[in-house]
């Protein structure tokens, strides 16, 4: 375009590559699947489609229904005692329950969490990345990565594939030097700080659950009760959320695992003078 | 009346993929593990082989079974086989069901925007000889479960296995730890009743039992309609 070449602008594809320093990662057109840990992860893409829009066009053809598993509630908020992170556990692929005991927190190191929710597949793979990364950084500067870091090594990561149809909702909380952190990290490189979040498709549930019931000055008794709630009653809700609520306590020493809670027990013990 | 008639060019869709049917099953014991898949092999109406089982050996204490589009069950059964060999010239010992597994997530996940199209179960041995499953979703998502099925017949079969072997949606039972003997049985009914219902599974079914001893396999016959 005459304009575009008088204004010296450039291509967003052309500013990308400037961006994101190129040897982060990089789309191949046929992965090199026979060596153990390349330098660069490498994915492949089909050459001249769109990838978020190439999975859907196949799935019209007749008899192929490629579905991959979604769904979730998550939440996780800061309180005087630490962050409290509680999850559901259900994995449907289309209309179909993949899963309803799928492990949705992973344990990158025992000060350091990460939550899961969209596509198990792309939180699962940049989370175990995230947990590689921050491994290594331990190893070089023999000190524990920060939250704030680490979430931006997430953030970094989504940045490098916007646009192609990834979807990650994810909460990186930890203790560090600043004492306890909370990122919401999502698939469009969002990063944001604050003490409370929810993600998922129950997100809307839980966050009316514990936006009535937060204090700051909350015992901890009463946090983990009002974790357990927001997830119970988003599931209740939601046909894309449920299975058993894993919650998880971040403490100074490190993070333990306080639950894991059949829902429909929860919500027969909420309900008592419903049912 | 003029005649409408478009002479010029006309976009043809070729599509990558197909679905080649089947169904493949899981099941993990105290110390044994089981691999089910029928042996039809079909593409629209027609069956292309009734002999074309799903599953397949790994190591001494592994199975994967593979379903969904041939093409790709082939290709990476290939591709993780040529793995087990590198990691076993590299490291000189056989790859771990639970290796096995993490590394199948990262082959799975690079051909994330363009998938394999194929539903995976690993099905073996732990390194503590406990009986281990591992299912996946075509892009690499995967986790550790006691039973699972996959294939065309999986959303009739999972709901049998959660009642029978998870004790699900049953009150006042006895959770009753299961035996090889009634596993290897009720592979067999569950996959009879999967032939009777579904279009795509049937012919015959291949059972690999993987025990510390090694793995025998045994095949039965199903309906051929």
């Amino acid at each position: 375009m005459a304009l575009l070449d008088v204004s010296g602008f450039s291509r967003y594809s052309e500013l990308r590559g400037q961006i994101l320093p190129a040897g982060r990662t990089h789309p191949v057109d046929r992965t090199n699947h026979y060596s153990f840990g390349t330098k660069t992860p490498e994915l492949a893409l089909p050459l001249g489609v769109d990838p978020s829009a190439f999975l859907k066009s196949c799935n019209q053809e007749a008899g192929v229904s490629i579905d991959l598993n979604h769904g979730t509630t998550t939440l996780a908020f800061k309180f005087q005692h630490g962050v409290i992170v509680a999850v559901d556990s259900r994995a449907s692929a289309g209309r179909y329950l993949a899963s309803n005991d799928v492990n949705k927190v992973i344990e990158i190191n025992p000060y350091l969490l990460g939550t899961m929710s969209g596509s198990a597949a792309d939180c699962q793979y940049w989370e175990r990345l995230l947990a590689k990364e921050c491994r290594l950084y331990r190893l070089r500067n023999k000190n524990r990565i920060s939250v704030a870091a680490a979430s931006k090594l997430l953030s970094n990561m989504m940045l490098g594939y916007r646009g192609m149809g990834l979807s990650m909702g994810s909460m990186i909380c930890g203790w560090d030097k600043e004492g306890p952190g909370l990122y919401y990290v999502d698939d469009n490189g969002t990063r944001l700080s604050a003490s409370m979040f929810s993600t998922g498709c129950g997100s809307m549930y839980a966050y009316g659950i514990i936006d009535s019931g937060y204090k700051e000055d909350m015992t901890v008794e009463e946090a983990y009760e009002l974790g357990r709630r927001g997830i119970t009653h988003a599931t209740h809700r939601d046909a894309y959320s449920g299975g058993v609520v894993n919650m998880y306590h971040m403490r100074e020493d490190g993070w333990i695992k306080v639950c894991k809670e059949d829902v429909s027990e929860l919500i027969h013990r909420y309900r008592k003078g419903m049912f | 009346m003029k005649e409408y008639h478009y002479s010029g060019p006309v976009e043809q869709r070729f599509s990558p993929y197909s679905f080649n049917g089947g169904t493949v099953l899981a099941v993990a014991g105290e110390d044994f593990a089981i691999v089910a898949s029928d042996t039809r092999l079909s593409e629209g109406y027609s069956i292309h082989s009734r002999d074309s089982p799903k599953c397949y050996k790994l190591t001494d204490t592994t199975v994967i079974g593979c379903s969904g589009f041939h093409g790709d069950c082939l290709t990476l059964t290939k591709i993780i086989d040529a793995r087990l060999k590198t990691y076993k010239h590299s490291n000189n010992k056989t790859m771990t069901s639970g290796a096995i597994a993490a590394m199948l997530s990262t082959i799975l996940y690079g051909r994330r925007f363009f998938p394999y199209y194929v539903y995976n179960i690993i099905g073996g041995l732990d390194e503590h000889g406990k009986g281990a499953v591992y299912s996946f979703d075509p892009v690499g998502s995967y986790q550790r479960d006691t039973y699972k099925a996959g294939g065309s017949a999986s959303a009739m079969l999972q709901p049998l296995l959660d009642n029978q072997i998870g004790f699900k949606n049953m009150e006042g039972v006895e959770h009753v730890p299961l035996t090889q003997d009634k596993a290897v049985q009720l592979v067999k009914d569950v996959f009879i009743s999967a032939a009777e219902r579904d279009v795509y599974t049937g012919d015959a079914l291949r059972i690999c039992i993987i025990t510390k001893e090694g793995i025998t396999e045994q095949t039965i016959p199903l309906r051929k309609d």
